[in-house]
């Protein structure tokens, strides 16, 4: 048997009991919309903008540096399970890797890009 | 025979069960060890020692109306707290809460389980996210993308936190690390990383002084704004779970597991862990008694200037001693 069967299993369980949660208060609670009740919040006032206008673009940037560095993390995990056996070799490779990575993160930080202003 | 899907689905429902179970009455311990450190009682009105107080809660959300503004994306809004929910609950799968001569207490001994379980935290990320968005109202928006924003940059530190420990145990399997703690905690040789995964794990459950998502004083609730009745509590019921699993995960890759202190083999394992996960949850409660909120300028630099550089660095340190001295 595969062992990731099991978890297979416990997330489908984990699935039906969620989708559970979700739709008993639909059949339990009473449901009386009005107007009002239905507006976005805004803290009492009625709504004075379009929503999604403009925004930070800081916000993209840290989601663009975030998959550089995720995929980097990523690289890292086989290396770090395979290091006894890789020993000094590994070592030397993962620092070349490292310091082209460093580079690339320097200049970030020079450029500001982990600034938040 | 009992074929093994139908024991699967058993221990499912009763680690299910038992986490839920674990859930309402952390919430409970949680708000009376904070009345205590601030000298007030407590929830004491429901049961003897309010210790009805999570039934009455789940009563109360289950039965308040369920709101969606009209500017909401029906489909997605209602998804996203199925999401948080499914990702938070699919961890316990993956970790393995004890050992005895019958086997692993848990669903089984995946080979990749920390992979496994920071892949479903990701996702995760796709609920607040998807909540903010979809509910159509400024604030949730803006919650939502500086949660998002918060959790990706200290996902990267708290994967790399974790680095060094599988360079230590030679592999991604709970179970196997823990059996490679039998001498010695990985806190001992890992200590620079064990605290970087402490602070990462509170930024990335959102909790104080992290809690920059919800931040009531200038985002209302944050994400969850538009929410109300048991699809908010849906998110309450993910953000402790993902707690527990950061207490299960601390307690497995630096705590030594189920090894127990002193030789003192004769406490079952499982007892180990209860404790370790607890006291984990305790300083998760400490915190947020004692510490502000954080600036959100200062927490973003922090997380990119600070942490990752000093994981990586922990990770390489850790990298060449093994290289050094592994024979």
């Amino acid at each position: 048997m595969n062992p990731y069967a099991p978890v297979g299993i416990f997330l489908a369980v984990a699935a039906i009991a969620s989708a559970a949660f979700c739709i008993v208060p639909g059949l339990l609670a009473r449901r009386r919309p009005n107007p009002t009740k239905s507006q976005a919040y805004e803290c009492g006032v009625e709504p004075t903008s379009e929503v999604g206008g403009r925004f930070p673009i800081r916000f993209y940037l840290v989601a663009m540096l975030f998959v550089i560095f995720d995929v980097e993390a990523a690289s890292f995990y086989p290396w770090a399970v395979q290091m006894r056996a890789l020993r000094v070799y590994g070592l030397l490779e993962m620092i070349v890797f490292v310091v082209v990575l460093g580079i690339g993160y320097a200049y970030v930080w020079r450029k500001g890009g982990f600034q938040w202003r | 025979m009992i074929p093994w899907w139908a024991i699967a689905l058993i221990k499912a429902a009763v680690i299910l069960f038992v986490v839920v179970t674990t859930f309402a009455y952390s919430m409970l311990f949680e708000r009376k060890i904070m009345a205590w450190m601030q000298l007030r009682p407590g929830p004491n009105r429901v049961g003897p020692w309010g210790m009805m107080q999570p039934a009455a809660d789940a009563a109360k959300m289950m039965f308040k109306e369920d709101l969606t503004p009209e500017t909401a994306d029906p489909l997605i809004y209602r998804l996203a707290p199925f999401i948080s929910l499914v990702c938070a609950m699919g961890t316990f799968a993956i970790i393995p809460f004890s050992e005895s001569s019958a086997g692993i207490w848990g669903m089984g001994n995946v080979n990749a389980g920390i992979l496994v379980i920071f892949a479903l935290t990701s996702i995760g990320v796709y609920g607040i996210s998807l909540a903010g968005w979809s509910s159509g109202s400024k604030f949730p928006l803006l919650g939502s993308v500086r949660s998002t924003a918060q959790m990706i940059s200290y996902e990267l530190a708290l994967t790399m936190s974790v680095i060094g420990v599988l360079i230590l145990a030679g592999t991604t399997s709970l179970v196997g690390i823990v059996h490679a703690q039998r001498g010695l905690w990985y806190i001992a040789p890992q200590l620079v990383g064990f605290i970087i995964f402490i602070i990462a794990s509170v930024a990335e459950t959102n909790r104080a002084p992290f809690d920059l998502v919800e931040a009531e004083s200038e985002l209302v609730g944050g994400f969850h704004t538009e929410y109300s009745g048991l699809r908010f509590g849906l998110f309450f019921i993910a953000e402790y779970l993902n707690m527990i699993t950061v207490a299960c995960i601390a307690t497995l890759l630096f705590l030594g597991g189920w090894n127990p202190l002193f030789g003192l083999s004769i406490v079952p394992g499982i007892v180990w862990f209860i404790v370790k996960a607890g006291l984990f949850i305790f300083m998760y409660i400490w915190l947020r008694t004692t510490l502000p909120r954080l600036r959100y300028d200062r927490l973003m630099n922090f997380g990119w200037k600070f942490l990752l550089p000093v994981a990586t660095l922990n990770l390489m340190v850790t990298a060449a001693v093994v290289a050094v001295t592994a024979g």
